[in-house]
């Protein structure tokens, strides 16, 4: 069963928390992984492998770079998970 | 005096090994003549041949937070916790910069380690072909670079004189100190974090290091397997952890009032040419290492009241290193307590510079000789006072200490320190 945005955000906020150490409650949709959560380019491969295992979703590398925000993985995993 | 030829001191000190987290807790044990060796409890263990190690009495785990560990090899963790404890020691509230006593422009980092990232460069080979290329780390590169334990400290500290890794076996770790002391001399740097890691206890290493007949297989009893200059003496035991210092010209470190511990005197530096892992078995080798000392320092043998000694408990390596003693030294070698404290900490490889140089200014500040354990039965052709059973007490007056280091490869590193 494909997750909802709420379900989405808060597995994303879990997976920052554990790579980044970020409090699970600051991870929102308008907030940049690089400029708010501390998720640098390297960490940003974690997230991303992490949030593929999870939601059942495939995120080529070309369409990582735009996303800037929790927001915009959200809505990518909304759209493309299995 | 001329900024090319300027008196080094050294500061602060930091270590975290296999008898304690930190400088203070691992003298204690070296003095009280605790032997840091344990029968290897991992399940991965239990076939091997050798089956003993000195592991690091605090996991790195419990001090630094789980998100910047995780990009960091356990080599690169050790460093840090011990780089981060000696700059405190030396009187530093926060990083290069930050502090205003420490410019980061003139603050440099020198951490050597013996092998690197390997156990990063193993796990993740182990993810890869259990889980796949899109499960590899991609902090793999900068986690197993050997270059790795330098820079993270330096990015930490603020460093931005010059962040280097030599790298020479075993004999790494003093060779980073004794770069360290010329960054300083030579005037490129006024405060130099300097020192070795290891942490190589992986199955891997020690199947290796135990084909080559290099290492005690002494399971039955850990606590007795390291005994250097004991005529049973059946190779070495690997340890691990970090020890590092922050040496400092003597002229920034009196300007800015911090409390010095000894004077960095020198260094004496060879190679043998002689074989990738034996030692050059007349000692010339490192005699001319510690003939070079003598030659670039105002150092004296009869101030020489103290050498930690490599004395790993191989039985080619110890007698050489004596030899060698007495080929320069003379009768002066009567007045040196020798330590080997690898009977108590196993070999760090890398990282043994490190922590031998920690214990060696501690020897002087505390004009205490820590013991040589395990040492039953003196091997007849160790021809020198020998510090056994119990730590001894060094002479009044002004007295120098020397850390010797050799590694594979046939590199001599002697380092030596003064009481000011």
């Amino acid at each position: 069963m494909a997750a909802t945005q709420e379900e989405i955000v808060e597995g994303l906020a879990e997976i920052v928390n554990e790579i980044a150490g970020i409090p699970v409650e600051d991870v929102q949709l308008d907030k940049s992984f690089t400029d708010d959560l501390d998720v640098d380019s390297l960490s940003m491969v974690e997230v991303v492998v992490a949030a593929e295992e999870r939601f059942d979703v495939k995120i080529p590398d070309e369409d990582v770079k735009n996303l800037k925000t929790v927001g915009d993985a959200t809505g990518y995993i909304l759209k493309h998970q299995a | 005096m001329s900024p090319t030829n300027r008196t080094v001191v050294v500061t602060g000190i930091g270590a975290t090994t296999p008898l304690g987290g930190d400088a203070a807790s691992f003298w204690e044990a070296l003095v009280a003549g605790k032997s840091g060796v344990r029968l290897l409890e991992q399940d991965w263990a239990a076939e091997l041949p050798v089956r003993i190690a000195a592991q690091i009495a605090v996991e790195p785990g419990e001090i630094i937070p789980r998100p910047q560990a995780r990009k960091l090899d356990r080599s690169a963790q050790f460093a840090l916790i011990a780089a981060k404890e000696a700059w405190k020691d030396a009187g530093f509230t926060a990083r290069a910069g930050e502090d205003a006593s420490a410019d980061p422009d003139r603050v440099g980092a020198v951490i050597a380690s013996g092998i690197g990232g390997v156990t990063t460069l193993l796990d993740q080979y182990d993810v890869l072909k259990e889980k796949g290329v899109r499960r590899v780390s991609p902090h793999t590169v900068p986690m197993l670079m050997p270059n790795s334990p330098a820079a993270n400290v330096g990015i930490e500290l603020g460093a931005r004189a010059g962040v280097h890794t030599p790298v020479s076996a075993c004999a790494s770790g003093a060779e980073a100190i004794g770069y360290a002391i010329e960054m300083i001399r030579t005037g490129r740097a006024d405060i130099v974090v300097a020192g070795g890691t290891e942490a190589a206890i992986h199955p891997l290493p020690i199947v290796a290091f135990g084909n080559m007949m290099a290492m005690s297989k002494n399971n039955d009893d850990p606590e007795g397997a390291s005994r250097p200059y004991d005529s049973g003496r059946d190779g070495f035991v690997l340890g691990e952890g970090a020890g590092v210092i922050v040496l400092e010209s003597e002229e920034h470190a009196k300007a800015r009032g911090a409390r010095i511990y000894a004077e960095a005197v020198g260094q004496g530096i060879s190679a043998d040419a002689h074989h990738i892992t034996q030692p050059e078995p007349s000692g010339n080798g490192i005699a001319h290492a510690l003939q070079n000392l003598l030659d670039s320092t105002d150092l004296k043998p009869a101030e020489i009241v103290h050498v930690n000694a490599h004395a790993t408990s191989t039985p080619q390596g110890d007698v050489a290193e004596i030899k060698a003693l007495r080929k320069v030294f003379g009768d002066d070698v009567d007045h040196m307590a020798i330590s080997a404290t690898k009977s108590m900490t196993g070999h760090l490889l890398g990282g043994a510079g490190g922590i031998e140089t920690v214990a060696s200014i501690l020897a002087l500040v505390n004009r205490t000789a820590p013991p040589t354990i395990n040492l039953d039965d003196l091997d007849p052709e160790v021809n020198a006072d020998v510090v056994r059973g119990e730590a001894r007490q060094l002479p009044e007056g002004r007295i120098a200490a020397l850390n010797d280091s050799f590694g594979f490869g046939g590199h001599n590193v002697v380092l030596a320190f003064r009481t000011i």
